[in-house]
């Protein structure tokens, strides 16, 4: 056991800490804040399979965005995709062989998706980092933060890249340290400066996820605009505290 | 004929580069203090406004979703930036929806984000886009948040359907709650409580109004089409914009309502207590202004006994009529179950249309090739018919069913993505006129491109925003105000009386 090993083990378990708590309580602040009004962007789903459908074109599809901008959205949706199919590629690292899942992660498909869409997400990194600093009106509504955020999230995938494609790392040492994390029986880190930057930073990541604009992830979800179903005159729509208005007010004509 | 630049029309409408600052003057009157009182918002400046600033901050994200989840999503991907109208007329990045909502993000983020905190406690809250409340951003507040029309243009194209319109409303509601509201708007509600309608017509005044218009349309057609008042017991309450009443083209419309009306055979009446459509309430985001503008229509109703309440032609009239109603002035079983409520004019005419009741001389319109221009409140925040773009639909068949001669404007610039007349919103005043004239550059290159390419000589609305605004705008650009007409007015003009009393 190393000190670093010691220290890496403990940061995850706070950065995972953070990511779950700090996410959870965001989902549930939303969740518990009311929409006093039916506002969605129409023409709308009348249903709630329309609205299912409407939000599954927005997640997997990033509907919306294909409207207002080709190249903003091929660039977005390339890292997106890249970043869906590196999780699952990522698995592997987390699991045993005799787990349930892992004939399904393990697939030659899945992994070798995984490892080329890296490159695919380094693409779609660039080209929003590109545009970001070349589009008068992107840059100036972006923040040092905006910039940093996609240098962190490119170091990560460069870093990851490197060691999938160019300078190979003890990956079995390295799931071992994973699987040492999950079931509390900690190994040691391959202390390899590919290996340190890229963990380090996911860390990072965690870390600023629920206290950032990556709360798009789960903010998306609860978009009145996107979620809500087109009924208002079939279906009266009142919130707790618009009741309590019209509430008072009948108790005062009654007085 | 203006003391500012109006901008060229363009063949090719192209986005334009940013010019800071570009409208960092443009600000309406401020309310003065009684107005501010009739509505009870403080009269003036409130001490200590910034702390209320950010308690009424915190009051609005625990009590809208949209609101605290707007504020927390936007990822600055840039896809709304050239979607708003003010942006292309004016190039100013305030005016671009994010800037827009960043001018109160950065003030939430500086209070109410961990981010936001930690790095204003470092003294560079720049690093995340955090700025605390001053004068200064006040003064940007009061300008650019009198730049968004609430046309909601920027939500359709947001990844996360982020509604600008959601920020603009809190950011008037912030404002009035410290004292710091909009002459217009609030001057407006006032005459609403007061009398009943956005123009202060009191009840006489509209009595004469109508008895005139009947005798009008008994010359004009031989046929005693009634224009009833505050009638007990009429089936239809109809609530329409009170510029309908004298203003052109909208008393056009008028007319083309109660002719259709007549045509139905069903009674029908107007009330002086509800004699007005419009709820400036939404403009200003409060709640509760526009729930007390919408129980004068219940209560209307309940007096008068109807059975259907009809709106007429009006945008953002409609959207608070169709989407809100029912949430702020219902439930309605009081009424007819068999019709919805509220129904608009469109729906009522297409009906009977659909049903073969009316009976046109299309010839009537032949003077006049048409286009139709999308209010972007009943596009985008409404809906008519059963299904969903019905809005879109259901106008233009009203107008095909009365005009030989249609077409429509680029796909680009209609239906969800329809442009903005550049006066919504609570933006239709003389001290907002450069803003309104800019505005309408993207309507006016779209309606420019139909009249060369297919001779259009008309733009019907259904809106008395859009017809105010577009009549008294569209002339900078080289139209004439008599191309804007009234949906009802094509209806008035080709329908044929058959019942002759
Ligand atoms: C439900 C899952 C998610 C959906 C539907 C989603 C959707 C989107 C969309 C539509 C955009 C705007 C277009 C773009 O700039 O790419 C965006 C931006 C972004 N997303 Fe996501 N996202 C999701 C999850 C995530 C996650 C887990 C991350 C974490 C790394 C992430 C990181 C980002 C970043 C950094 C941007 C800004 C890109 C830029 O600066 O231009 N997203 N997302
Ligand atoms: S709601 Fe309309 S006016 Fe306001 S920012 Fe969005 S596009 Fe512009
Ligand atoms: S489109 Fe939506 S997420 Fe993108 S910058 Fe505009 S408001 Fe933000």
């Amino acid at each position: 056991m190393t000190a670093l090993s010691i220290f890496f083990a403990l940061l995850f378990y706070a950065a995972m800490a953070v990511f779950v708590v700090g996410l959870v309580c965001k989902i549930i602040q939303y969740s518990r804040t009311p929409a006093p009004l039916k506002i969605p962007t129409t023409p709308a789903p009348v249903t709630q399979t329309g609205v299912v459908l409407r939000m599954a074109s927005e997640v997997i599809l990033f509907a919306s965005l294909f409207k207002s901008s080709k190249w903003t959205w091929i660039f977005g949706w390339m890292f997106h995709l890249a970043l869906l199919l590196a999780f699952f590629r990522h698995l592997r690292y987390a699991m045993t062989p005799d787990s349930m899942l892992w004939p399904l992660v393990n697939l030659k498909l899945i992994q070798a998706a995984g490892q080329y869409g890296a490159y695919v997400m380094l693409i779609g990194l660039l080209g929003l980092f590109v545009r970001r600093i070349f589009v008068d009106r992107v840059r100036y509504i972006s923040a040092p933060s905006d910039y940093l955020m996609l240098i962190l999230i490119l170091t990560i995938a460069g870093s990851g890249t490197l060691m999938s494609f160019v300078a190979h790392t003890d990956i079995v040492q390295l799931k071992a340290f994973i699987l040492g994390l999950i079931y509390f029986d900690w190994q040691t880190l391959p202390a390899d400066g590919l290996v340190i930057t890229h963990l380090g930073l996911v860390a990072l990541l965690m870390f600023i996820f629920p206290i950032s604009k990556l709360l798009h992830a789960p903010g998306m979800f609860f978009s009145p605009t996107r979620n809500q179903i087109d009924n208002p005159r079939e279906k009266r729509h009142i919130s707790a505290w618009g009741k309590a208005i019209d509430d008072a007010e009948a108790k005062m004509t009654v007085d | 004929m203006a003391d500012f630049e109006v901008p060229e029309l363009q063949e090719i409408p192209l986005v334009p580069h940013i010019k800071e600052g570009a409208m960092a003057h443009s600000q309406p009157y401020i309310a003065k203090a009684p107005f501010q009182e009739a509505l009870g918002f403080p009269g003036e400046l409130v001490e200590n406004w910034e702390e209320k600033v950010y308690e009424k901050m915190d009051d609005l994200r625990k009590r809208y979703r949209s609101f605290q989840v707007y504020l927390d999503s936007c990822v600055k991907c840039g896809a709304c930036t050239d979607k708003c109208h003010y942006f292309l007329g004016t190039a100013d990045p305030k005016n671009m929806p994010v800037a827009r909502q960043d001018l109160l993000r950065k003030v939430y983020r500086s209070k109410f984000t961990f981010a936001g905190k930690f790095w204003t406690k470092l003294g560079m809250p720049w690093m995340v886009g955090a700025q605390k409340m001053d004068k200064g951003v006040l003064d940007e507040w009061y300008s650019y948040f009198h730049q968004c029309s609430q046309c909601r243009r920027c939500s359709v194209y947001c990844p996360y359907g982020i509604d600008t319109a959601e920020i603009s409303m809190a950011a008037r509601e912030i404002m009035d709650s410290i004292g710091v509201g909009q002459k217009y708007c609030n001057e407006i509600l006032g005459k609403v409580f007061k009398i009943g309608n956005n123009l202060g017509l009191p009840q006489p005044a509209l009595l004469n109004t109508l008895e005139g218009l009947e005798e009008e349309v008994e010359e004009d057609t031989g046929v005693a089409v009634k224009f009833p008042l505050d009638v007990k017991g009429a089936d239809i309450l109809l609530v329409t914009p009170s510029a309908d009443f004298f203003a052109e083209p909208h008393v056009d419309g008028l007319i083309g309502y109660a002719k259709v009306f007549h045509e139905s055979g069903i009674s029908w009446t107007i009330s002086s207590y509800a004699s007005e459509a419009g709820n400036f309430g939404m403009f200003i985001g409060s709640y509760e202004t526009m729930r007390k503008a919408a129980q004068r229509i219940r209560k209307a109703a309940l007096d008068l006994g109807v059975k259907r309440i009809v709106f007429g032609e009006c945008g953002h009239a409609w959207r608070v009529a169709y989407s809100f109603l029912n949430t702020l002035a219902g439930p309605w079983d009081f009424l007819d179950p068999n019709y919805p409520v509220p129904q608009h004019i469109c729906e009522f005419t297409h009906d009977l249309i659909q049903r073969d009741k009316l009976t046109f001389d299309k010839s009537a319109n032949d003077h006049r090739v048409m286009t139709y221009h999308d209010s972007c409140n009943v596009a985008r925040g409404s809906r008519m018919g059963d299904k969903p773009g019905g809005q879109m639909e259901i106008p233009r068949a009203v107008i095909k069913a009365c005009c030989n001669n249609f077409h429509d404007m680029p796909p680009e610039t209609i239906g969800e993505a329809t442009f903005c007349c550049g006066g919504g919103g609570g933006i239709l005043t003389d001290d907002l006129m450069e803003i309104r004239v800019k505005g309408a550059q993207p309507r006016a290159e779209a309606l420019k491109q139909v009249t060369e390419n297919n001779g259009v000589t008309h733009m019907a609305a259904i809106c008395a925003i859009c017809k105010s605004q577009f009549t008294k705008v569209l002339p900078y650009y080289g139209f004439t105000m008599d191309q804007i007409v009234s949906v009802h007015q094509l209806v008035s003009d080709a329908i044929v009386l058959t019942k002759k009393d």
